[in-house]
């Protein structure tokens, strides 16, 4: 996993409530056996029709709109918890999620990634969504801030600390699992596990 | 005096604890001072679609599986359900598949794949060959996992990452989350079952209310529900968000254990079954956060939006939208109107449909089986509808033959499938085609979810198998059976 710390950038607004893992990566795109070139098929069925053609109206087809930071109405990422979704968000180029809430296991998936899930109050939500398309925003993880960079309004954001040690140094879980192997092994035989296949 | 009667108090409450804590904390290797717990996981289920990943970053890093006896496969969600036997015609299945095959073969897992009489949706097997058991910490790359939470079992949907931190550790880092509690008290009325149930509840709370806990349902109605009514109703604990669902085991539970393939038996049994008793909520345990709810109140439910909160009764109205106050919800039920192609304010009721899905982890057991035939025995299906059935594992597809249920259905009309996820999530063939309405036992109502542009009405098995006969949304307890 990649290191990461500050990021500015312009976004892209979606202010819709409750977008569910089918419609980041709807489940017929699953059948791929890595985690590469999700991306193009982000938002599929918002973003083209069936016959492949781009739906103009939507937000990803307006070259208008660009950048590194996606933001969102509440319960982002509800339903599944194909981990896809998070992959095509971050192979799409997004590397910060903003909303107001976001679904648990999604949040996950999406810090596993590398991608941060920045949870805003409504009203911060509502001032980011108001503001006029261009502006930037940026997202300082080691503060954990989020700014908008015209007005300098910002908010503070939780996150858990020993993700953000992960994210910061480009760890992951596994690297800790792995590093506290001995304790493992000794609660299995406190608890008497069998540790031999039958 | 005071004092001490304070200091009782105090003492209680720390010794007071919820099922959720009891089987949390026999489960934590460690606690990372200010950060998660490292759980350590009992049993963890595998499919085709989320575990390739996981297999080829533990080979990246060159580990192996740390316990692959604890480790459990099955092809479920991306098969055909007509002619399992033959090589599967799609080619991206057909590798993901084969995938899943070479891995468990290279690994050493148990694979239940196609063919084998132990096949089926991931959160039907484990529970119906024993593999689930009380006191367990069971996860899965699949949101249902909570399926497995109706046994009195910590079990949750994880992403690929997690499972390969299973593979690799038999461990994951976890938050505790908060605990809430759903008392529901009384009797159901006839014609309403345990899907009317978690309807309810979800369309009460919303898609979101439970987010960041783990729920425990409890009270006469839940103790009165049968192990497979149970597994209804904590299958769907996420669709409002709840990281995990759980019931205290009980005699039903024990009853239904029983003799199942890889239940404890002889003196194991005994032991396991001192242990399962007591697993419950102590009396005086708190949680943070409890909902009571009366059964009377509970009708059969049915949903007309694009996310599972968004339930009505079945003889109830469409939200009039412009009396919905909160902006945000109002913007996302003209979204999910638009989309399904129905009006504000209206009822469902004696809409005509065309197609029905019985079938998903959520409703695709032999109960379920059981309570359609009830509905539509000697019957005829309306020609405008088709009807699809797809049992929910190899053993299902058995028992409803022994049971003569599929000389009931073929007389019907029902197409018969073999065991799968199918058009739950409409990775194989079977679609729902784009603009028409589906009534569906399965879980997810979200655009597209049956297929692009299909428009899917959630509902229990009494009230899709009585739609299959008139072609319209239909009140099961005005209807003949
Ligand atoms: S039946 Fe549907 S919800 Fe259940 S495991 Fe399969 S795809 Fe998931």
């Amino acid at each position: 996993m990649q290191a990461i710390n500050i990021i500015t950038s312009t976004f892209v607004p979606m202010p819709m409530e409750n977008i569910d893992t089918d419609q980041i990566i709807p489940a017929r795109f699953l059948k791929a056996t890595t985690r590469l070139g999700f991306g193009k098929n982000l938002f599929r069925d918002w973003r083209y029709y069936a016959n492949g053609d781009p739906k103009e109206n939507f937000i990803l087809n307006n070259s208008a709109y660009s950048g590194e930071i996606l933001v969102a109405g509440k319960n982002f990422g509800c339903g599944s918890s194909r981990e896809h979704a998070a992959w095509s968000i971050l192979d799409y180029g997004f590397f910060v999620v903003v909303s107001s809430f976001f679904a648990d296991i999604f949040k996950n998936n999406a810090l596993n990634n590398g991608v941060i899930p920045v949870q805003v109050s409504e009203e911060f939500l509502q001032k980011i969504f108001a503001l006029e398309n261009g502006s930037a925003l940026t997202v300082n993880l080691a503060e954990q801030t989020i700014t908008i960079d015209a007005t300098g309004n910002n908010e503070t954001f939780d996150i858990n600390h020993y993700k953000k040690t992960c994210l910061l140094n480009g760890y992951d879980d596994i690297d800790y699992l792995l590093s506290i192997k001995e304790e493992i092994a000794a609660f299995e035989i406190k608890n008497s596990y069998q540790t031999q296949p039958a | 005096m005071l004092s001490i009667r304070l200091l009782i108090s105090s003492f209680t409450y720390v010794m007071a604890k919820t099922l959720f804590d009891k089987i949390w904390d026999k489960h934590v290797v460690k606690t990372i001072p200010g950060g998660p717990s490292v759980l350590y996981i009992d049993k963890h289920f595998i499919h085709e679609v989320t575990s390739p990943q996981a297999f080829n970053g533990i080979e990246k890093r060159g580990l192996k599986l740390l316990r692959p006896q604890n480790t459990v496969a099955t092809a479920d969600h991306n098969v055909p359900t007509i002619d399992q036997h033959l090589p599967i015609k799609d080619e991206l299945s057909r590798i993901q598949v084969q995938q899943l095959k070479d891995n468990c073969a290279h690994h050493g897992v148990e694979l239940y794949g196609l063919g084998h009489p132990f096949q089926g949706i991931v959160h039907i097997i484990g529970p119906e060959l024993g593999i689930t058991q009380p006191g367990m910490t069971i996860v899965c790359g699949d949101s249902h996992t909570s399926t497995h939470g109706a046994f009195g079992c910590i079990a949750f949907g994880i992403g690929t990452s997690e499972v390969e931190m299973v593979f690799a550790s038999q461990c994951l880092l976890q938050t505790r989350p908060k605990i809430m509690r759903i008392n529901i008290e009384g009797e159901l009325q006839k014609g309403v079952v345990s899907k009317d149930i978690i309807l309810y509840i979800i369309s009460k709370i919303s898609s979101s209310g439970a987010t960041g806990y783990a729920v425990e349902y409890a009270g006469s109605a839940i103790r009165n529900l049968s192990m497979e009514a149970r597994m209804t109703v904590c299958n769907m604990s996420i669709e409002m968000g709840a990281r995990a669902g759980m019931i205290a085991p009980d005699e039903t539970t024990f009853e239904y254990m029983k003799g199942r393939e890889f239940a404890p038996s002889g003196d194991e049994w005994d032991t396991k079954l001192a242990q399962w008793k007591q697993l419950k909520s102590d009396d005086d345990a708190i949680f943070d956060q409890e909902i009571n709810i009366d059964a009377a109140e509970i009708e059969p439910m049915i949903t007309y939006g694009t996310n599972p909160g968004l339930g009505i009764a079945i003889n109830g109205m469409i939200p009039v939208t412009d009396s919905i106050p909160d902006e945000g919800e109002r913007k996302t039920i003209i979204k999910a109107l638009q989309y399904m192609g129905l009006e504000s304010g209206k009822q469902l009721l004696g809409m005509p449909v065309q197609h029905i899905f019985i079938g998903s982890c959520t409703n695709s057991r032999i109960e379920d089986l059981r309570l359609v035939a009830s509905v539509i025995k000697g019957k005829k299906k309306n020609p405008k509808v088709q009807v699809m059935i797809v049992p929910g594992s190899q053993q299902v597809a058995q028992q409803v033959k022994a049971e003569g249920l599929d000389k009931i259905f073929e007389e019907a009309g029902f197409a018969i499938r073999q065991a799968g996820c199918s058009a739950c999530l409409g990775m194989n063939e079977d679609k729902i085609p784009a603009g028409e309405y589906c009534i569906s036992t399965s879980n997810r109502n979200f655009e597209g979810r049956q297929g692009a542009g299909a428009r899917t009405l959630l509902a229990s098995p009494l009230t899709a198998a009585a739609a299959a006969i008139t072609g319209v949304v239909t009140d099961v307890r005005e209807f003949n059976y």
